[in-house]
């Protein structure tokens, strides 16, 4: 046993194990960790040049299309007719479909996002977060094709039989909440001067008169709403609203991150100089959130746009500027849906333009992309330095 | 010795379960391209594996021009198109050594439909040009409701538009205002819920929507094989050079010949080649 034990420490000596290492121990131990972090560090780099290689052969094919076309109809004309005898690439009118889809989604997405937010992160109890957040993060998990599914076979027929009801019940819930807050706010201001005697019932009367004429005024525009009659329900408002929602989880998670990230001791903080719940959250939390928000915002502005299947199945893919151009009750025709789309006949053989035009508009979309990602990246690191994390 | 027993078993069963999946011929055929001939493939392919257990068929929809695309790229061995190769593809197939033999599965008629509750009954091929091409713009030009036309086409890849853009607008331009889509199915699903809209589609996709007649000849089978329905087309099959007698293949592209395939076509709802 005795005999064992010295044996032990006498090979420990020798192998280097205690504190004192050998020259050559060092070296081995110095050589080992530089290959563990050069392979780790390959590996990172692997995801950085999948990224390079992509966008080096995206330009590579979209650049014959600007050679042999130029620039000017590509961004100027709206005659987009690939297959004619002469044909045209006026992309125009598809990046103003782009556009008008990825505004109503983010019309749909924003203001309710960071309300869920908010919600989620200030106001809700702690057992009510437990359930909604993942609820809130299915609307993730759910394939884009089926939502496309959805928007096409339920959806588009529901808007063409009951759009106008539709619009006008919208109207409703969107125009009460805020008609509610503007006449609360509105009479709290005016009857401020007064005296605190007359005060509670001078405020009474502000807001019903107030309320009345809201009232009308919502009556009216759900009257004009559901004349509306919507004769394509395949157009921008449908993909709007369903981008919006594919959205929704995206804002939601960044933007909680970035309300979560101000930190306890700023709310402490704002309490104990006497502010209320309201006052803290809108004055104090949303200005310190507020560059991660717009990241929130941005990221799911990039969502939206790279969108192909909904926007192919149901948004009609009329290559036209709406007219006007806000009327989302018609169809548009964006980016993606045109890639995946033209895909098939766009052999490299047949016609070069016509193969190389995707390949341009895939460029314009990557660099969207790439630009939306940097502002997104400047806004979170900036609420972090802001807060001090 | 029980546990070793029960190793030996599970072994035997494996290895047994192994040696029958080599053994059996796994032939397989891939099959894509058009959308209308979608229907009459996926007949076919069901009927062909229900009598040969051992023939796996799979059968793809992406379009006319993505099936040519497939057949010279050899990612199918059967290339279905509802128009002809063009030109382009068929030098791209010589570039790419490909021999693309061609094959009429059927006849087909386009049929204009419209809602069922539109109350035209009968357009002429210069009216439907003129509705396509946006001269035409609203039902009560001809006599209908004062409701918007909905144009509703299919994109640029599929045959049947092609076939549309030769008989019927003679490549005019479609208006700035139609509608694309995917499949023969989405026009008609398209078309019946939407009062105004408009489509074409192969014969067998006019369950549930109204047919218009074209300068007076309506859609039927009869039309067609007497020609007297003015926009007619054949469907193909297109293969990498011509299968050898005996094969899968062979026996899978001439089932249109058959009699079984002949009453496989009429089922779908295309005319079968006499």
């Amino acid at each position: 046993m005795i005999i064992n034990d010295i044996s032990n420490s006498v090979a420990a000596g020798r192998e280097g194990s205690s504190l004192l290492l050998s020259h050559r121990a060092r070296r081995q131990q110095r050589l080992l960790g530089f290959l563990g972090s050069g392979f780790l560090l390959a590996v990172t780099s692997l995801s950085m040049f999948a990224v390079l290689f992509i966008f080096y052969f995206i330009a590579r094919d979209a650049l014959p299309f600007f050679q042999l076309q130029g620039f000017k109809q590509f961004f100027t004309s709206t005659h987009w007719y690939p297959s004619a005898a002469t044909p045209e690439f006026g992309s125009l009118a598809i990046f103003v479909g782009s556009g008008l889809v990825t505004l109503g989604a983010a019309l749909v997405a924003v203001p309710l996002g960071i309300t869920a937010a908010v919600c989620l992160s200030d106001v809700l109890p702690f057992s009510v977060r437990q359930v909604v957040k993942p609820v809130i993060e299915i609307l993730a998990a759910i394939p884009s094709v089926a939502y496309g599914f959805f928007a096409l076979v339920v959806f588009a027929p529901l808007l063409q039989e009951r759009g106008g009801h539709i619009l006008q019940v919208a109207g409703w819930i969107i125009g009460a909440p805020v008609a509610v807050l503007v006449i609360v706010v509105v009479s709290d201001l005016l009857t401020d001067r007064m005296s605190t005697a007359h005060r509670p019932w001078a405020r009474w009367a502000l807001m019903a008169v107030l309320s009345a004429a809201a009232f009308w005024g919502l009556w009216k525009l759900g009257l004009s709403l559901g004349g509306i009659s919507v004769t394509s329900g395949t157009n921008a408002l449908n993909v709007s609203i369903i981008l919006g929602i594919m959205a929704l989880p995206t804002v939601v998670s960044v933007a909680e991150d970035a309300i979560q990230a101000t930190g306890r001791e700023l709310r402490e903080g704002s309490y104990a100089l006497g502010a209320t719940r309201s006052e803290t959250i809108l004055r104090t939390i949303l200005p310190a959130a507020s560059s991660g928000i717009m990241a929130a915002v941005i990221l799911g502005v990039m969502r939206a746009v790279g969108e192909t299947m909904v926007v192919w199945m149901a948004s009609g893919n009329a290559a036209q500027i709406p007219q006007p151009w806000y009327n989302m009750l018609q169809p548009v025709r964006t980016l993606t849906a045109t890639i995946a789309g033209d895909m098939g006949e766009a052999d490299q053989a047949t016609g070069s333009s016509r193969f190389h035009v995707l390949f341009a508009m895939a460029l314009c979309l990557l660099v969207f992309s790439f630009v939306c990602n940097l502002v997104s990246e400047w806004g979170v690191r900036r609420t972090r330095r802001k807060v001090g994390k | 010795m029980k546990k070793i027993n029960k190793l030996m078993a599970m072994m035997a069963v494996v290895g047994m379960g192994v040696g029958a999946a080599v053994a059996g011929d796994a032939n397989s055929i891939v099959v894509d391209g058009s959308t209308t001939v979608g229907p009459v493939a996926k007949a076919f392919a069901e009927y062909y594996m229900g009598k040969h257990q051992n023939v796996n068929i799979t059968v793809s929809e992406s379009g006319s021009g993505n099936g040519a695309k497939s057949l010279i790229n050899a990612a199918c061995d059967v290339a279905t198109m509802s128009r002809p190769m063009k030109n382009s593809e068929k030098k791209a197939a010589q570039e790419a050594g490909v021999l693309a033999i061609e094959n009429v599965v059927a006849l087909d008629g386009l049929a204009v439909i419209v809602h069922p509750s539109n109350s035209r009954g009968n357009l002429t091929i210069e009216q439907i040009r003129d509705i396509y091409t946006g001269k035409i713009t609203n039902w009560k030009e001809l006599g209908g409701p004062d409701q918007k036309i909905v144009v509703i086409s299919r994109d640029t890849n599929s045959g049947t538009y092609e076939s549309f853009n030769t008989l019927v607008l003679k490549d005019a331009k479609l208006t700035g205002g139609a509608e694309y889509v995917g499949s023969g199915g989405a026009i008609r699903q398209r078309v019946l819920s939407t009062e105004a809209a408009i489509g074409y589609v192969g014969l067998a996709f006019t369950e549930g929507v109204k047919t218009l007649q074209v300068n007076g000849v309506a859609p039927t089978p009869e039309t067609v094989i007497a020609k007297t329905y003015p926009i007619a087309r054949p469907l193909f099959m297109y293969t990498n050079g011509r299968p050898k007698e005996g094969t899968a293949l062979y026996d899978f592209v001439n089932l249109s010949k058959t009699a079984e395939g002949k009453r496989i076509i009429e089922d779908v709802g295309y005319v079968p080649v006499k």
